[in-house]
């Protein structure tokens, strides 16, 4: 079942203003850097994007912040942007800020056919306003719905043609449940190869959750915070 | 001599169990890493997805694939494993991560945490926190007794929107170790070398339960 398409101005076709977006990646880690430079030509806007950071000001998410082009943020963390803060205080940017583990698990959930769950994470915080509570084994908890989206767009390391993916250290991070969770998933790709060419005990994301795959191209990979060691 | 971000982030790797995995937080706690003693052996999580983080890279060997729930680079050791976020979550919401060591806006005596929102000025999010600290059995506070004006961050009630409802086990500051107890608020179980009792009285908002001779910490 061969998935591939040409670049990333294909892989973005049908994506519409107003629609919502998943973005796998954690910081600038494993993000679907050729998606996103291909939503900024595209000019789409009014997006909705689930992700777990938004980027930084230049770079990642942050550069549809800076054409405007998304209209609300569903994340976990979101400093490292002072485009990001400036649009969400002025309330240009609609936030919803949801705890990282809820985040990664409505995601999954979504993809699972799962449509709702109870978890501890947020109990008697601002996150439990509006939410359903019950307690479980004498704990509270709060009750958190799925998420699905119109596009999930996901960046492996390796991929084979019949979108089975494989992540590469913590760049896999969001990316697996992003891409069960979304209607129509595209994966872009540093190494595209032919089906066989994956060991299948080895594959993170089965190819049916994948609907689109290319080979993605100069890939800058930004370290956010670069942290070494002297040598001895 | 109130202790620095360095023997505060040494005085709580003191806690540390053979077997246990742990998941260091931001800024003072990632310090902690550095003071895990010779004869204990622990597995660090870090939940942007790897059991088993292993010290900075050397420069020229950094991995922009690899990075730590700080963003900052890091390598593996033997018997690392990488994880994808819902996976890593699991593991702290599970039960399965036997210590988490954060830093704190303010705690208050119940054991509430407030530490990812100042409205109006900071609101970046709250990460993996919430998760935390509402899963975790036993979590040490890393913190400065007093905020920059002064101010005591042990409190009655927290004023900041709180991260978790009576969580908070233990607190290290640069004056105290206090143990969270129900019925005695904060307890305190030690002082920072040369700090007195009375200051640290003075500078605890919350309440504080002294009992006999409060020892120094030991290093």
């Amino acid at each position: 079942m061969n998935k591939v398409i040409a670049n990333a101005t294909e892989a973005v076709e049908g994506v519409k203003d107003g629609m919502t977006l998943m973005l796998g990646g954690f910081g600038l880690c494993g993000i679907p850097e050729n998606c996103i430079n291909a939503l900024v030509h595209l000019g789409v806007s009014g997006l909705t994007c689930i992700s777990n950071n938004a980027g930084v000001d230049d770079f990642g998410l942050g550069l549809l912040l800076q054409k405007k082009q998304i209209r609300k943020m569903i994340s976990s963390y979101v400093g490292e942007n002072d485009e990001f803060e400036r649009q969400m205080l002025s309330g240009e940017l609609e936030v919803d800020l949801i705890p990282q583990g809820s985040l990664a698990e409505r995601c999954r959930a979504g993809g699972a056919g799962i449509p709702a769950f109870y978890t501890p994470a947020g109990f008697g915080t601002e996150v439990a306003e509006g939410k359903e509570t019950r307690e479980y084994n004498g704990k509270m908890h709060i009750l958190e719905n799925a998420l699905t989206a119109d596009f999930a767009m996901v960046k492996a390391w390796k991929g084979d043609t019949d979108g089975n993916l494989v992540f590469k250290a913590t760049a896999r991070n969001f990316n697996p449940m992003m891409a069960m969770a979304g209607k129509i998933t595209i994966a872009e790709v540093e190494e595209l190869v032919a089906p066989g060419e994956l060991d299948p005990n080895f594959i993170h994301t089965p190819g049916i959750f994948v609907q689109r795959i290319f080979k993605g191209t100069d890939y800058e990979k930004r370290i956010e915070q670069r942290t070494v060691r002297p040598r001895d | 001599m109130a202790l620095n971000k360095q023997e505060i982030a040494q005085r709580i790797a003191q806690e540390l169990q053979t077997g246990w995995y742990v998941n260091l937080g931001i800024g003072i706690p990632t310090l902690v890493a550095n003071y895990i003693p010779k004869h204990i052996s622990v597995v660090l999580q870090s939940e942007n997805g790897l059991l088993g983080m292993g010290p900075f890279p050397f420069e020229g060997e950094e991995d922009a694939d690899l990075i730590n729930a700080g963003k900052q680079t890091i390598t593996t050791l033997p018997g690392s494993v990488f994880f994808d976020s819902a996976t890593s979550f699991a593991m702290i919401r599970g039960g399965h991560v036997q210590l988490t060591v954060l830093g704190a806006m303010e705690v208050a005596d119940n054991g509430d945490i407030a530490n990812w929102k100042i409205p109006d000025r900071m609101v970046k999010g709250m990460g993996g926190a919430m998760d935390l600290v509402a899963s975790a059995d036993n979590i040490i506070v890393a913190m400065q007794h007093t905020n920059k004006r002064g101010e005591s961050k042990l409190l009655p009630a927290c004023t900041l929107p709180i991260t978790g409802v009576q969580c908070v086990k233990k607190i290290v500051t640069d004056l105290a170790t206090l143990e969270v107890t129900p019925k005695e608020g904060f307890r305190l179980l030690e002082r920072a070398p040369g700090v007195s009792v009375e200051e640290i009285v003075s500078k605890t908002a919350g309440r504080l339960t002294v009992k006999g001779d409060v020892p120094e910490m030991q290093f």
